[in-house]
């Protein structure tokens, strides 16, 4: 008797099931959304807001986002659902990694959803800074989302201590070698207390590097990302000059930790520091001195390299969730969200029109080194990214650290480095 | 035998098989299975985008032997296992001798010895992280003390990977102490005693009685420090991601780098399976000719 009622019930649900299904299908997209977090402040807390009130205005659109730890592990994530048929279907994920997610036919161009004219407008409206690794063979694959650029933090009360003006920081790297000799500070046995300077090492070096490269005019690959130029003469003096600043006691020596070099800087063992522009707000926090913001100096021009996230939209997903997706992704992109986004985690806000908000004009007249980063973009390039990037990034990381650890010179280091991605490289030629 | 028993037989044989049968599922499904397709794909190449995978025989072992990072980690991993290994155990024998004798705080002893093993690995790493900081971490405060000069422990090529066997030492040493303290409290008392009568020294009545007994022990435990010895990945991550240059890759390492950075599925297949060839017989060494000898007869 009771299976009876049980196989009823199995029937009733299964025709509801087949019934309601459809429908329901008919009326929401439903679209997940991976994202690392990279830098302090509540990201989660400000996604889910943006998630919340993206749905209110949209209800057809279910938004689903999902946090995937750092964005090594997203992409881990990201790629793996992906090789299992079932990827996310938009991922914000390192601009670097586009030309990995072209080679893996896991990404279809932004362009394919830019039709109307309101659409080129938004396309074309974010920086040009950020468009470099978001574009090759002319289409566009991603578009900037959490950006950033490296900056130099500096502590105004040590720049006063050492005799140094505080509102002028230094600009070039010969000044910069000479303000970190007058910051360097060693006790009574000769043990350094303070550095001058320090540009971390660890993690990814190369970007750090680029600082140091850009400055002296080099560039370090090609816009088909299938060739580098480690061994140009330029790039070997760049890495000279960061050993020499070792060599001379103003820059701890070794490899020197990502992580560890915001609270560095906190505990005033160093006086300037290299590092993200998303720190910016953790810093704010953290530092119990007056302290500066400064581009990045330079030896033959200024600049630094880009880097942070896009969105990407990924190719196994129904042509319905990529359209719910662009959609999500350009209403996430306006500039008053931009710039919410920019003051709640210190990531430069992605186009012109959100620094004309009025919040962020606010802000910046408020906190001035809120708009360094964004300063630094006309000089900005784009962030090292190849095919089979890791690989080749991995190169160039091994060759900094040997050389910066004295195991090789930084000629050699660099020769060696070329040679290795030049292997890797062959097969995209 | 009649057509009726052999008809019970078969009936009994379908029974036992459907009780196996979820087990072996998930044996099947886990195990073998990812084992067997890992070795197959280690003779294709990686499949990528719409290329699919190519039969390449033995260019991926190949390559294995060109490579010049896999050699560093098997050298440094090597390395890493022939230091944690003794490290680790004579520690945890010594604790557990320790905290098994009747003295004062024996209870507090025994978990702070044991605290290690419960804490997360990623926040072990995280707070040593901070010990080997230069200039204000822990390490750095007792050498500057005492009057040495500052040293970057992590970011020197020829420290790292020393500090991360030490982490992994402290790490595994609390964790084989309670095999140690187990094993210690089944020995039966009477052979104290007996020691006790003929006055015997604490060194004899260890070197004699106690060490062949809890030989076992050791046995099981060191499958277990080799296993660990080899296994070792999480703390890597956190300290050195395997740097400066390589000095502190260890295997596991370079293969999740090779698998989850590089994408290069094949390759990490390959070199998965030299990993389980070479921990396979390490174990059935241990288990087969180790175990005969450690027995006390």
């Amino acid at each position: 008797m009771q299976r009876k009622y049980f196989n009823r019930f199995l029937l009733a649900a299964g025709a509801a099931a087949a019934m309601g299904w459809p429908s329901a299908q008919a009326q929401t997209t439903e679209i997940s959304f991976f994202y690392p977090v990279a830098v302090g402040g509540p990201i989660a807390k400000a996604i889910d807001g943006f998630a919340t009130d993206f749905m209110k205005a949209n209800p057809g659109i279910k938004v689903n986002p999902i946090y995937a730890g750092t964005y090594q592990e997203t992409i881990v994530k990201a790629l793996t659902a992906h090789k299992s048929g079932t990827p996310p279907v938009t991922s914000v994920l390192l601009s670097t990694d586009m030309f990995t997610l072209i080679d893996e036919d896991a990404i279809v161009p932004i362009d394919n959803f830019v039709k109307t004219a309101d659409d080129k407008a938004w396309l074309g409206s974010f920086y040009k800074a950020f468009m470099m690794n978001s574009q090759t063979g002319g289409k566009t694959w991603g578009v900037p989302f959490q950006r950033s650029t490296v900056v130099m933090y500096y502590n105004k009360e040590a720049f006063k201590e050492a005799g140094l003006d505080a509102n002028k920081p230094p600009a070039t790297w010969a000044e910069m070698k000479d303000a970190a000799a007058k910051l360097t500070k060693k006790d009574a046995s000769g043990k350094v207390t303070q550095w001058g300077v320090q540009i971390p090492s660890s993690g990814f070096p190369y970007w750090l590097f680029q600082t140091l490269t850009t400055g002296n005019d080099a560039i370090l690959m090609n816009d088909a990302g299938t060739q580098v130029k480690f061994d140009d003469p330029k790039v070997i003096e760049a890495l000279q000059y960061w050993v020499d600043l070792g060599k001379a006691g103003v820059h701890p020596p070794g490899v020197v930790e990502w992580g560890t070099t915001p609270k560095d800087f906190f505990e005033k063992k160093v006086a300037m520091m290299f590092t993200t522009t998303g720190n910016l707000t953790n810093v704010k926090a953290n530092a119990k001195f007056d302290f500066g913001v400064a581009m990045i100096p330079g030896n033959k021009r200024k600049g630094s390299p880009t880097g942070g996230g896009n969105f990407y939209i990924f190719k196994k997903s129904t042509p319905a969730q990529q359209e719910a997706a662009f959609k999500f992704i350009k209403w996430i992109t306006q500039p008053e969200r931009a710039a919410e986004w920019s003051m709640d985690t210190g990531y430069v806000a992605v186009s012109e029109k959100a620094y004309g908000t009025d919040a962020l004009r606010k802000y910046g007249r408020d906190f001035p080194p809120a708009l360094v980063a964004r300063d630094q973009l006309p000089v900005s390039v784009a962030e090292f990214s190849t095919h089979d990037n890791q690989r080749v990034t991995k190169a160039l990381n091994d060759g900094l650290q040997a050389a910066l650890t004295g195991t090789k010179s930084p000629a050699q280091a660099m020769k060696d480095a070329q040679a290795e991605a030049d292997r890797i490289l062959r097969a995209y030629k | 035998m009649s057509a009726r028993a052999a008809g019970h037989q078969s009936h009994a044989s379908i029974h036992a098989w459907l009780l196996l049968l979820p087990a072996l599922v998930l044996l099947v499904a886990f195990t073998h299975w990812p084992a067997v397709s890992t070795f197959v794909d280690s003779f294709y190449s990686t499949p990528k985008g719409s290329r699919a995978a190519v039969w390449v025989g033995l260019e991926n072992y190949r390559a294995m032997n060109d490579d010049p990072v896999f050699w560093k980690a098997v050298r440094n991993n090597l390395w890493f296992a022939g230091a944690t290994i003794p490290l680790s155990i004579g520690l945890a024998l010594v604790m557990a001798l320790w905290v098994n004798e009747r003295i004062a705080g024996r209870a507090f002893l025994r978990m702070a010895y044991f605290t290690p093993t419960v804490l997360p690995m990623i926040a072990v790493a995280n707070i040593w992280l901070f010990f080997y900081t230069p200039q204000y971490g822990l390490l750095e405060q007792v050498t500057g003390a005492l009057g040495l000069p500052s040293h970057n422990w992590f970011g020197d090529q020829s420290t790292a990977l020393a500090c991360i066997t030490l982490v992994a030492v402290w790490k595994e040493a609390g964790f084989f102490m309670i095999f140690y303290v187990a094993a210690l409290q089944t020995l039966n008392p009477s052979l104290r005693e007996a020691a006790a009568i003929e006055g015997a020294s604490r060194w004899y009545f260890f070197r004699r009685v106690q060490w062949p007994l809890l030989m076992p022990t050791t046995l099981f435990v060191l499958v277990n420090a080799v296993i660990n010895g080899f296994r070792m990945v999480d703390h890597v991550f956190v300290l050195t991601r395997g740097g400066p240059d390589n000095a502190s890759t260890l295997l596991l390492y370079h293969l999740y780098e090779v698998g989850f950075k590089f994408w290069d599925t094949a390759y990490a297949s390959a070199i998965t399976v030299v990993l389980v060839v070479v921990l396979a017989s390490v174990a059935l060494f241990q288990f087969f000719v180790l175990d005969k000898r450690v027995h006390y007869k």
